[in-house]
């Protein structure tokens, strides 16, 4: 099932939660919606749902313009953020809702009922209710609810939000397996990017009600579009530039820029392993300062001060490196930097080279 | 009729919170228990026995005949009849009003929020009173009435109006808390899996309510039955026919006849135990759910 969406704005008093929004969902792919909060992505997910109708634009499934159809008709499988469990009625009959409202015999029910609870690995939960579990699995009951009858395509609201780290890696990968299993349309809303980057085929950036990029996630980590996805994605270093002359200039430092239109002053985008820490001076390098070593999972990073370029500066660097360089704090250093980034005002991004 | 309101606690909220411990001395604790219990004592425990004791003075067959009296029967049988009517209406009412108010934001949905306490506000008297003005012979509806031989006031329709009207805020002010605490996201996820308005409500708001609302109905019931002001106004105390419990017992009691005004007076406070002890059972209900 392909979802089309072309054009769809909504507007909640003078908030624009949703403006000109056009994308595609081809069928049986995982999707993500990335964005901060107030970007649009749930106001989205409920027009697809048929919960908000939206002021203008339109949307359709495998053609079929959803406008047509009430919330009701639509058979859309929708997992709320919050579950939205029925409180007074056990797992079985929350995930038997579906079914019963659309009066099928009973044996069908059961059925199925049993065949999702296989499913989410719940089969002796059956008869707890909603505030008898834990919030994974809560979590799967309301998956399991939204499957019951079979949806044309998935929604999920921050499916992983109020969970702990670790019940929530395991969901993630859980989730992921069973699209590989099921294939289903999804789409899913997160503002974690860790997670639409493990789960989704593609992502789909948001910001302001608007789409900003859409790419498979290593596409728009690699090749963002613009400023708002070079600062959503990970952290980088934003260093302040003048540019003229194929050169932009920051602090004592120039750098050449291929080309650059717009603006005499911008923006310098660095990726924290994009920067080259030596010990010893090469031609261009820039002097700098440790800081501060800081482990992380795989490596150090490494807070440098730079009065070369009037700024701070994070550089990640991989643990061989690292150890190789034995870095404490107050050493003097030398930094190149491998790739640095400049975004023109509503242009594709200048590939820029220290 | 007991005004007192218990606050049904938002769900989740500790029923039971440990109290700390105090370090007032033990003669502060000593007199304010005692002050407190004097208080219950002598306002709430002795008229309680005194009306038993006076409805039971002459023995128990005096009793039974006072209450087995046709004219008594006739008012008990009208107190359950007006209240029979007025709380399903303010069930419906005070269901959809609720609803409303919880889950639209529409204009004129503050009045509606002020308009449903007004009859809190309002002397019952007052209330009786403007039924007359409006219903009555000499009332603003009065002559079409009349000509179509409808009789309101001094007559059934205009005690079940007096009562819907004196009660009508008990349900609502109930379930508007309850259903705002509540919000409205199991209901969208029963409409994205199809059901429709009707198997929405039946399905998951009833249940989800059901306790919050059966304590405004029992609110209701024990002020609809026990209501006096409003109803005295647009009875007309005709014997045996427009006369409701606490009417029969005015009258009684206005002809010297003390033993069989308290011994019917006994059955209104029997029934407000009643309800107070349903009050603190469903209470608790509310409070778990």
């Amino acid at each position: 099932m392909t979802i089309e969406v072309r054009g769809l704005s909504k507007q909640f008093g003078k908030f624009a939660a949703l403006d000109n929004v056009s994308l595609d969902v081809p069928g049986g792919s995982l999707v993500a919606l990335l964005g901060p909060s107030g970007s649009g992505k749930t106001t989205l997910l409920r027009i697809l749902a048929g919960l908000e109708r939206p002021d203008a634009g339109f949307a359709r499934i495998d053609g079929l313009d959803l406008a047509s159809q009430s919330a009701r008709q639509r058979n859309i499988g929708l997992v709320f953020q919050h579950y939205a469990l029925f409180r007074h009625l056990d797992v079985y009959e929350n995930i038997a809702f579906a079914l019963r409202v659309r009066k099928r015999p009973r044996a069908e029910v059961d059925a199925r009922v049993r065949e999702l609870l296989a499913l989410i690995q719940l089969e002796s939960f059956e008869r707890r209710l909603p505030s008898q579990l834990s919030g994974g699995q809560r979590q799967r009951v309301a998956l399991a609810r939204a499957l019951a009858a079979r949806p044309r395509v998935l929604l999920l609201d921050e499916p992983f939000g109020a969970l702990d780290a670790q019940v929530r890696a395991e969901l993630r990968s859980w989730l992921r397996r069973l699209h590989d299993e099921i294939h289903l349309t999804t789409v899913f809303v997160t503002h974690d990017q860790d997670e639409a980057f493990e789960v989704a085929d593609r992502v789909v950036v948001m910001n302001h009600g608007k789409v900003e990029q859409i790419g498979a996630p290593a596409e728009v980590f690699e090749h963002p579009a613009n400023d708002f996805v070079m600062r959503f994605l990970g952290h980088v270093n934003v260093l302040d530039a003048e540019f003229a002359d194929g050169h932009a200039r920051i602090g004592e430092v120039r750098l050449a820029v291929a080309e650059h239109r717009g603006d005499s002053h911008g923006r310098v985008y660095v990726r924290p392993h994009d920067v080259e820490v030596a010990r010893t001076r090469a031609d261009g390098a820039i002097p700098a300062r440790v800081v501060r070593v800081t482990p992380l999972s795989g490596g150090l990073k490494v807070d440098l001060s730079v009065p070369a370029l009037g700024s701070r500066l994070r550089a990640d660097l991989d643990w061989e490196r690292g150890t190789a360089l034995g870095l404490r704090d107050g050493d003097d250093v030398f930094l190149s930097l491998r790739r640095a980034r400049v975004f023109a005002q509503g242009e594709a991004p200048v590939a820029a080279v220290a | 009729m007991i005004e007192a309101r218990a606050v049904a606690a938002p769900a989740g909220a500790p029923a039971n919170a440990p109290v700390a411990a105090n370090d007032e001395p033990a003669w502060v604790r000593r007199i304010v228990i005692a002050v407190a219990i004097g208080f219950v004592g002598l306002f709430v425990l002795v008229p309680l026995a005194a009306v038993f004791g006076e409805a039971f003075r002459r023995g128990i067959a005096a009793y039974g005949r006072a209450i087995t009296d046709p004219v008594a029967l006739s008012a008990v049988k009208l107190t359950f009849l007006a209240a029979g009517i007025a709380v399903p209406l303010n069930v419906v009412f005070g269901v959809a009003a609720s609803w409303a108010i919880a889950r639209f934001r529409f204009p004129g949905r503050s009045i509606l929020i002020t308009l449903i306490d007004l009859p809190l506000a309002v002397s019952p008297v007052i209330a009786g009173m403007v039924f007359v003005l409006l219903f009555g012979r000499q009332g603003l509806l009065g002559p079409w009435l009349s000509a179509h031989g409808i009789q309101v006031i001094f007559a059934l329709p205009g005690i079940v109006l007096a009562t819907t009207f004196v009660t009508f805020p008990f349900v609502a002010r109930e379930l508007i808390p309850l259903m705002e605490a509540q919000g409205a996201e199991e209901e969208e996820a029963a409409i994205v899996l199809g059901a429709t308005g009707w198997q929405t409500f039946l399905r998951v708001t009833l249940p989800k309510i059901k306790w919050g609302l059966l304590y405004g109905v029992v609110l209701c019931t024990a002020r609809a039955m026990g209501e006096f002001g409003a109803v005295s106004v647009v009875s007309g105390h005709i014997r045996g026919r427009t006369n409701t419990l606490p009417l029969h017992v005015e009258i009684l009691y206005n002809e010297y006849e003390y033993q069989a005004a308290f011994a019917v007076a006994s059955l209104l406070v029997l029934l407000a135990l009643a309800s107070l002890v349903a009050r603190r059972v469903i209470a608790r209900r509310v409070e778990t759910t």
